[in-house]
């Protein structure tokens, strides 16, 4: 028992970086019929921020100028690296994808593809080869409750996750701009004729998907602090599938699917040999998209399909 | 016209092989980027030291004459595919007359198959898989072998722990730490039983997640975990297995021997223990000359790959004195290049001296390292084979 509930704990963490990064592409792809492949690689170039600004303070904190305890500098770094972030994806929906709007879709996805390999080049060019260690904001702690093993880390990181995932639920579900962007989910093209500014739901929509991103790239460096510029390649792919298997145009689906996947691969690492993990986990994902292929909470989408 | 063209460009050729002899060209295949890009940055910085010697001898004495001498360094990028690629640039394009690299099995298994295809000797300083440089007459290694660190690491631990239960945690898509797991679980269950290893767990390369196999580990009841994987991944399994509680010895083997490792890692590591090639503090002679030179000159002292690199590029020297004299021929030469290497018997690098009794691989003496509380890497235990090679 103790066994399934540490396994439990491991899958939440674990799942919480498929449900964040899963989002992001989900509402671009719910609001665009856009995949945005270049959506790991923000992540990782979020993390990557997140390094910046931490190392930054932590400097500053030292120089003595102000005093910035540990916990206040996580928060900055958070949220600074939130708004850097915001900015990027805003920047490569502009240069990237606005130009290609009215392009076919495959157009868009290469597109997608590239800005990826150059966020990767870039960042191998800017700071060289080597591995980047995170900053420890947290000072571990380990807490056993009847033989499972919690970290402090843990806690913070699924908790928060499961915050930020409720906060844009609600936002999507309750706020005007959330309407306009359920509204552009259901007909992209004629919801703008009636008055909804298409270029300003767009941008928001990058920012909010880069933005946690961000968050997930800064989670990441404090659950697994060793980084590198390829980090987001597979993580990206991954969170990909997840945002297919939630469903298009649902946040609770791209989020449940994002635990899904994080359980599936710690299952049946326990289960079966662990070198089976990903090809028993992902012929599992197949077998549900058979019987669902539009995800758990999809809406059979009747339109011409674009990509 | 054809004819006359191909007159031309055929004797451009013959020129060319021709001048090659004024000089020699050592090819560098090793990581500069990507997940071992460290490992890279010691074999060339290591290389660099000692092209300053011959530059400052005038050039490697040959058959009476001092031949300057060349590096083409080219970047395996931590990938076989591209290993294979800079080894087949070197050998076609850059008409290089030995290479030095790639260090990491991974790379050097299909690279010196390409080097031996193309009748180029090739030495890999750090590669322990057996595959590297099996019936392939043209490679060399300057490193032992894993079949020799497998039980090395399980002999290590019986004697100074007297555990009985062993667990493995390893890369399944890479070919070292798949090859080491295997080779220290034959000498484990040898020695303790079959069963002994009560776990044996395994990831893919790029992983940062090992806490479902982690817990697993746990759940057996091993008495230790070993995990002969590389720098990068060592910290992330380190700090997690601790998170989840496990607090046994974690133990590792040559790959951990990176300047980069503590740097990553921090204190989660102090205290852990790995086989390896030479442990830097507290060295003596010329092995302290080349640890003060490179600390010198690039800050920090160098590891394991740094040190293997200037004996491999020592015995390389060796080779092209033992054969006398280049043609100019680039292929005769390194046919003749290659022979004067396996002439060479015995050879005393500072990593430890090595016997070529056996033909390519060297049979060589182990050292086992512990982390101290400030991160450095100190000598604990040496392990020699059996036979002559004892110092």
């Amino acid at each position: 028992m103790t066994f399934f509930l540490q396994n439990v704990v491991n899958a939440l963490q674990w799942g919480s970086f498929y449900g964040l990064i899963a989002l992001g592409y989900s509402m671009v792809y719910s609001i665009l019929m856009l995949f945005n492949f270049a959506h790991g690689d923000i992540f990782m170039t979020g993390s990557y921020i997140g390094v910046g600004v931490a190392t930054g303070l932590v400097a500053l904190a030292r120089t003595g100028a102000l005093v910035l305890p540990n916990w206040i500098i996580l928060v900055l770094t958070i949220l600074i690296s939130m708004f850097l972030t915001a900015l990027l994806g805003i920047a490569v929906e502009r240069v990237a994808y606005r130009p290609l709007r009215e392009a076919p879709r495959a157009s868009a996805a290469i597109t997608g593809l590239m800005v990826g390999i150059i966020l990767e080049t870039g960042n191998l060019i800017l700071l060289g080869a080597q591995r980047v260690k995170f900053p420890s904001l947290i000072e571990p702690a380990s807490y056993e409750v009847a033989g499972v093993f919690v970290t402090n880390k843990k806690i913070l990181i699924v908790g928060l996750s499961l915050a930020l995932m409720l906060l844009l639920h609600l936002f999507v579900k309750r706020t005007k701009w959330g309407m306009a962007m359920r509204a552009m989910a259901f007909d992209y093209a004629v919801v703008p004729l009636q008055g909804v500014p298409l270029n300003r739901v767009t941008v928001l929509t990058f920012a909010i998907g880069s933005a946690l991103a961000a968050v997930a790239g800064i989670f990441f460096g404090i659950a697994y602090p060793v980084l590198d510029p390829n980090m987001g390649i597979l993580f990206g792919w991954k969170a990909f599938v997840a945002a297919i298997l939630g469903g298009r145009g649902s946040i609770l689906g791209a989020c449940l699917a994002g635990f899904l996947l994080g359980f599936i691969e710690v299952f049946v690492a326990t289960i079966f040999p662990s070198t089976l993990r990903d090809l028993i986990a992902y012929s599992l994902i197949l077998l549900i998209l058979v019987f669902r292929p539009h995800g758990f909470f999809g809406e059979a989408y009747s339109a011409q399909l674009r990509l | 016209m054809k004819r006359f063209l191909i007159v031309v460009v055929g004797s451009c050729f013959f020129w060319s092989a021709a001048l090659a002899a004024d000089v020699i060209k050592i090819g560098i295949d090793a990581s500069m980027t990507g997940d071992k890009s460290k490992v890279g940055e010691g074999t060339r910085y290591a290389a660099q030291l000692w092209l300053e010697d011959i530059q400052k001898a005038g050039g490697l004495a040959v058959g009476g004459k001092k031949v300057p001498v060349q590096l083409a360094i080219e970047d395996s990028e931590s990938k076989a595919e591209s290993a294979v690629k800079a080894a087949t640039k070197l050998i076609t394009e850059d008409g290089v007359l030995f290479i030095v690299g790639p260090q990491a099995s991974v790379e050097a298994v299909p690279a010196g198959e390409v080097a031996n295809n193309l009748a180029t000797p090739l030495i890999s300083p750090w590669s322990t898989n057996p595959n590297a440089t099996l019936n392939r007459p043209f490679v060399f290694r300057a490193c032992f072998l894993d079949p020799f660190q497998g039980p090395v690491v399980a002999g290590f631990v019986s004697k100074h722990y007297k555990f009985k239960k062993a667990a493995v945690l390893y890369d399944v898509a890479s070919d070292y730490p798949k090859g080491l797991a295997e080779n220290f679980k034959a000498a484990w269950e040898k020695k303790n039983g079959p069963g002994s290893v009560v776990a044996y767990e395994s990831f893919t390369t790029n992983d940062k997640d090992f806490s479902s196999q982690l817990t697993k580990v746990i759940r057996s009841g091993a008495d230790f975990l070993f995990t002969p994987q590389y720098y990068a991944e060592v910290p992330l399994i380190v700090q997690q297995a601790h998170e989840l509680g496990f607090k046994k010895p974690i133990v590792g083997s040559d790959s951990w021997g990176s300047a980069e490792l503590t740097k990553l890692c921090g204190k989660d590591c102090n205290g852990l223990m790995f086989s390896t090639h030479y442990a830097a503090a507290g060295a003596k002679g010329k092995t302290k000359e080349f640890i003060d030179r490179y600390n010198a000159k690039y800050g920090y002292v160098p590891d394991d790959v740094a040190a293997l690199t200037w004996d491999a590029l020592g015995l390389v020297q060796t080779a092209i004195q033992n054969c006398g004299k280049l043609s100019g021929n680039i292929k005769a030469d390194r046919k003749c290049v290659r022979d004067g290497m396996s002439r060479i018997k015995q050879f005393d690098g500072i990593t430890g001296k090595m016997n070529f009794s056996k033909g390519n691989d060297p049979e060589k003496c182990a050292v086992i390292v512990k982390i101290s509380d400030k991160g450095e890497f100190e000598f604990f235990d040496s392990i020699c084979p059996e036979g002559p090679a004892k110092t």
